[in-house]
């Protein structure tokens, strides 16, 4: 048995940072412990630019990001353990949590005070979004083309077409492309791309790449790899225009059309899940339902930014070091985030009013010129424009919120100029 | 002493227990022929794994399924047991919603008290809520069959060939019989892709391709029409499951669409019924009005199914329907030495130990000589599952073999040692893996462990990491390596 | 000989306003700029019209490393241009562990004035993992 104040299980970006900064707030046990044999998480075969702009204040790689924040835990002196799989969580009571973990020296069991779970997404997969056709190889994931290519430097074909645009799908289509596959077409349900204008350009524009809007791809043709696709055009509500399916011929078919936190230890534990974030409801300090354990990254909302992450991971530490010194976290009437028009989600869920609190939230459709308000606060803020791939991030101060009476705090999204109808 | 050849086409469920069968005895050579890259591809991959009790087979119109269905339910349980197949032998409930569909039960149970199946009761409402708390409330009768099981399909085919490749079968994966030589009276030798092959014997368990392999021998009176069925499968963790195997009353095609839970755990409905024309053999495409047929039949048969946002997979089987219905158990009417086991649909895993046992009474009646082996063994053990085995258990596994603390599959906490087994025992594909581990089965569908057994497989067999098939022939992970077409 | 005009539409991506803008060149140069909201803007298009470039991003294959390969990237943008023979240029290239970030691999690879450069390093191959 091993005992701790505070048990990271996830050593990607935000678990990475949480430790630091629990090492920061003086926490004095603590441990980090992750499945693979190396720290980071997703970050190291991300190999392009565009981390830490807000956390380094720099322009980094995945893997150079990752460099960074290993260097600033190497520092610190907590227990990191890698190539050690997390299997199981217990809760014994307010101040004691049980993490069971199994790894090439055996299983260890550790006693902690708090947990922060920061394990990260995994990708939605054809399954989920309803491709048809036949199951032969040939289809990945965007991230498991990612691993295959950037981590074991192996080329999985050689025409590629990729469903969905988000950042991650044009990003792959450029490193395809780059390596010499030829990308027949980014395939994007919506009638507008997922992913940054700046990833249109450098990603698609630069290397030629079709991107197919307002299209799906409805099945997969091929016996032991992937011979065609099957592709149609929508109409606006999204369903297939007679007479418009077409085939595109490929040997590989590239899936990048979502992410999906995994938080079944959570689950498991009986924790309160938010059916739209799919992951824990939490508190101001990132404390799920169960006292003293706390979620952050992108197991508790997937992030567009892994400065985002990061910035979880510590405020998670925050919670945890609240709960470890002060015994708990003190008795208080939440108020609760709701929600109007055009906002898919608000997180935290639950606020205290006690202290700031940074809030990430998506809308769910595009708009342009319009303000969010926080109606109990009276707190209105323009934006140029909305996409629900463009998290909203926005602090609320102490003071703001120490003007809130009642029970919740409304977020909503009206037309600049246009008075908010109650 | 010259040992008399056979060979049997096929190694899914019906050729692996002829193979099984067959190896107890010590005066022949048996070879086990199989196309595809690995056993059980074919029919045994993709069904409804059910270990039917035998009511549903009419015993004029079907008598070879009738028979056998029942016997073979019986034998499983041994067969299941020292072979270390997973079986749950939870029962089954025909579900009646209207006056006509109770008729249909009592019809059922005549016929099952006639195939000589125990235990059949018509059961009322009450009952059947207590035997599953999630049966629709609109049901009104259900047939119970205390008899009926589920399987892990592909698990026992893969079993069943360990057993008998121990036991001196010889196996040959990848090898496609292309034509059967004869002398004018009886059978000299098969014609592969990878060479041939002297026989006396040929088993023709061929599944879908059984009616090809009998016209290479000029049989054609049975032609094998491809009949797909769609399923729907839900993570493990889906709610509500279903405690028995439910059924609606039966159409004439087919039993309908099931409602079960497989023996690992995860809710299961299928399959629909389509009939593809005769060359579609390899047609296992999911179809939006095949899946949303199923949806709406299973719908019927329970309260309440899991959100589809619970599935983790869709996929489709294909059953060897045969002319005229019936399972083609006999030999060849003019030329010795070649048997037909054809057309064996459902209830096909369920009859395969009892049909495997005809093969050597026919052998025998046709003038071969059998003698049985004083040494065989009859005992194959499983692979360890390390996430089934208690912590104490599990320490002792990790310290005997230290990949056993290597989680491979996240989702399903399938080890190291467990991926290393698999493909010690056979596996040359992630697929092979998968089907023996379960790596790669739950929610994430192998986005995170596909690599990783790849990673594996290519150390394992030597080979470059690219040429990692992840199924049949030409299903390679790669290409090359990643700088492979900028060289061109 | 007749000077040519000719009209260059661009998406700014220097922020995520992503600004449509409309450059007229005359020859090899810039007569005016339309349509950007900054000054950033301006000097993101106009280095796009006379000479975009790039990062490149890719991994080698490392012999006895952890890891079977090492990322890399060009130390400065390169000409649109130059990419398609750098990475030919590279696709050439072995290197062996150990090696640490900021490590150079090819200096002023093809007189780029951009070195390629480790950003992600592979420690020496732990006995215990071994990859094909």
């Amino acid at each position: 048995m091993y005992s701790y104040d505070l048990v990271v299980v996830g050593g990607g970006a935000s678990g990475i940072a949480a430790s630091i900064k629990a090492k920061e707030l003086g926490i004095k046990k603590v441990a980090l412990i992750d499945e693979k044999n190396y720290l980071g998480g997703v970050l190291p075969q991300c190999i392009h630019s565009g981390f830490g702009l807000v956390y380094f204040k720099e322009d980094l790689t995945g893997p150079e990001f990752t460099e960074k924040l290993a260097q600033k835990v190497m520092e610190t002196d907590l227990d990191i353990y890698t190539s050690t799989f997390v299997s199981k969580i217990a809760y014994r009571d307010y101040f004691e949590k049980l993490v069971y973990a199994v790894s090439k020296h055996g299983i260890k069991k550790f006693k902690t005070k708090t947990i922060i779970y920061s394990t990260g997404c995994r990708e939605r997969n054809i399954y989920e979004i309803g491709i048809l056709g036949n199951r032969p190889s040939g289809v990945f994931t965007a991230g498991e083309a990612q691993t295959l290519m950037d981590i074991y430097g192996v080329m999985p074909g050689r025409e590629i077409v990729i469903v969905g645009s988000g950042d991650i799908g044009l990003i792959m289509a450029r490193r395809f492309a780059l390596q010499g596959a030829n990308v027949k077409a980014v395939v994007e349900i919506m009638p507008y791309p997922g992913g940054l204008t700046r990833n249109i350009v450098q990603c698609l524009n630069d290397f030629n790449i079709p991107l197919l809007l307002n299209h799906s791809v409805l099945r997969v043709i091929g016996k032991n790899r992937v011979e065609e696709v099957e592709v149609c055009k929508l109409d606006e509500n999204r369903k297939c225009i007679e007479g418009s399916k077409f085939r595109i011929k490929c040997d590989t078919l590239v899936i990048s059309a979502g992410l999906v936190p995994r938080v079944e230890l959570l689950e498991d534990l009986g924790v309160t899940i938010d059916p739209i974030t799919k992951s824990a409801v939490v508190n101001d300090r990132l404390e799920t339902s169960l006292p003293g354990v706390f979620v952050a990254g992108n197991s508790l909302v997937v992030n567009d930014l892994v400065d985002y992450a990061v910035e979880q991971g510590e405020m998670a530490a925050q919670g945890a070091s609240e709960f470890i010194f002060n015994k708990g976290i003190n008795a208080v009437l939440w108020k609760k985030v709701k929600l109007n028009g055009n906002i898919r989600f608000f997180i935290p869920q639950l606020i205290s009013g006690e202290k700031a609190v940074t809030m990430y939230g998506r809308v769910l459709t595009p708009e342009e010129n319009v303000k969010l308000k926080v109606s109990e606060i009276n707190k209105e803020i323009p934006f140029v424009r909305v996409r629900p791939s463009e998290m909203i991030r926005l602090k609320l101060s102490k003071d703001e919120l120490s003007s809130a009476r009642g029970e919740s705090l409304t977020f909503s999204i009206f037309k600049r100029g246009a008075q908010l109808g109650e | 002493m010259n040992k008399e050849k056979i060979a049997i086409i096929g190694a899914g469920i019906i050729g692996a227990s002829i193979a099984r069968v067959l190896s107890r005895y010590e005066n022949i050579e048996i070879h086990l022929i199989e196309m595809e890259t690995d056993v059980g591809w074919g029919v045994s991959k993709a069904n409804t794994a059910i270990l039917h009790a035998g009511y549903d087979d009419d015993p004029f119109l079907y008598p070879n399924r009738a028979k056998y269905c029942v016997r073979g339910n019986y034998l499983w349980r041994k067969w299941s047991k020292q072979l270390q197949i997973r079986t749950s032998w939870n029962g089954s409930l025909v579900l009646s919603f209207s006056k006509e569909d109770e008729e249909e039960l009592y019809n059922l149970l005549e016929r099952g008290e006639r195939n000589g199946v125990k235990g059949l009761r018509i059961i009322e409402k009450r009952e059947i809520q207590k035997l599953e708390e999630n049966v629709s409330p609109n049901v009104t009768l259900a047939l119970w069959a205390p008899t009926a099981g589920q399987i892990s399909p592909f698990e026992a085919v893969a079993a069943l060939v360990e057993n008998a490749v121990e036991n001196g079968v010889i196996l040959h994966l990848e090898t496609k019989v292309l034509d059967i030589v004869e002398d004018g009276t009886r059978i000299t030798k098969l014609v592969t892709n990878n060479g041939e092959i002297e026989v006396d014997w040929v088993i023709n368990a061929a599944g879908l391709y059984a009616d090809y392999i009998a016209k290479l021998v000029g049989e054609e009176d049975f032609k094998i029409t491809p009949r797909k069925g769609e399923y729907f499968l839900f993570n493990d963790r889906a709610k509500p499951k279903v405690s028995r195997i439910l059924f609606p009353a039966p159409k004439p095609k087919s039993k309908g669409v099931v409602v079960t839970t497989t023996v690992d755990g995860n809710l299961m409905i299928g399959p629909n019924a389509t009939d593809l024309p005769e060359d579609e053999k390899e047609n296992r495409e999911t179809t939006q009005e095949g899946l949303e047929e199923v949806w709406r039949e299973a719908s019927k048969l329970v309260k309440n199914l899991p959100s589809k946002s619970e599935v983790i997979k869709t996929f489709a089987g294909l059953r060897p329907e045969p002319t005229g219905g019936d399972f083609v158990i006999r030999p060849h009417n003019s030329l010795l030495g070649f048997i037909n086991v054809a057309g064996i649909r459902s209830p096909g895993i369920t009859s395969a130990p009892a049909i495997a046992y005809e093969v050597p009474k026919m052998l025998l009646h046709l003038g071969a000589r059998l003698i049985l082996k004083k040494n065989w063994n009859p005992i194959r053990r499983r692979i360890v599952k390390f996430s089934r085995s208690s912590n104490r258990r599990k320490r002792e596994l990790i310290a005997m073999n230290p990949l056993y603390g290597n989680i491979v599959c996240q989702c399903e906490m399938v080890t190291e040692a467990e991926v290393v087994e698999a493909i010690r025992r056979g596996a040359k594909t992630v697929e092979g893996v998968k089907l023996r581990t379960r790596a790669g089965m739950g929610k994430c569908q192998g986005a995170f462990c596909r690599i990783k057994i790849a990673m594996i497989l290519s150390r394992e067999l030597k080979i470059k990491p690219w040429q990692v098939k992840v199924k049949g022939t030409g299903s390679e992970i790669g290409v090359g390596d990643l700088f492979s077409l900028l060289r061109k | 000989m007749e000077n040519k005009r000719k009209l260059v539409k661009l998406t700014c991506i220097v922020c995520p306003i992503g600004c449509e803008v409309e450059v007229v060149t005359e020859d090899d140069n810039i007569v005016s700029v339309k349509g950007n909201k900054c000054q950033n803007g301006e000097k993101y298009v106009r280095g796009e019209v006379i000479q975009p470039r790039r990062l490149v991003f890719t991994v080698l294959k490392c012999k006895n490393g952890s890891m079977p390969t090492v990322a890399v990237k060009t130390s400065k943008p390169i000409p649109k241009f130059l990419i398609s023979d750098v990475m030919k240029y590279l696709s050439n290239i072995e290197v062996s562990a150990p090696l640490k970030v900021g490590n150079v691999i090819v200096q002023n690879i093809l007189n780029s004035g951009a070195d390629i450069v480790v950003t992600r390093g592979v420690d020496l191959l732990d006995q215990s993992q071994k990859h094909n």
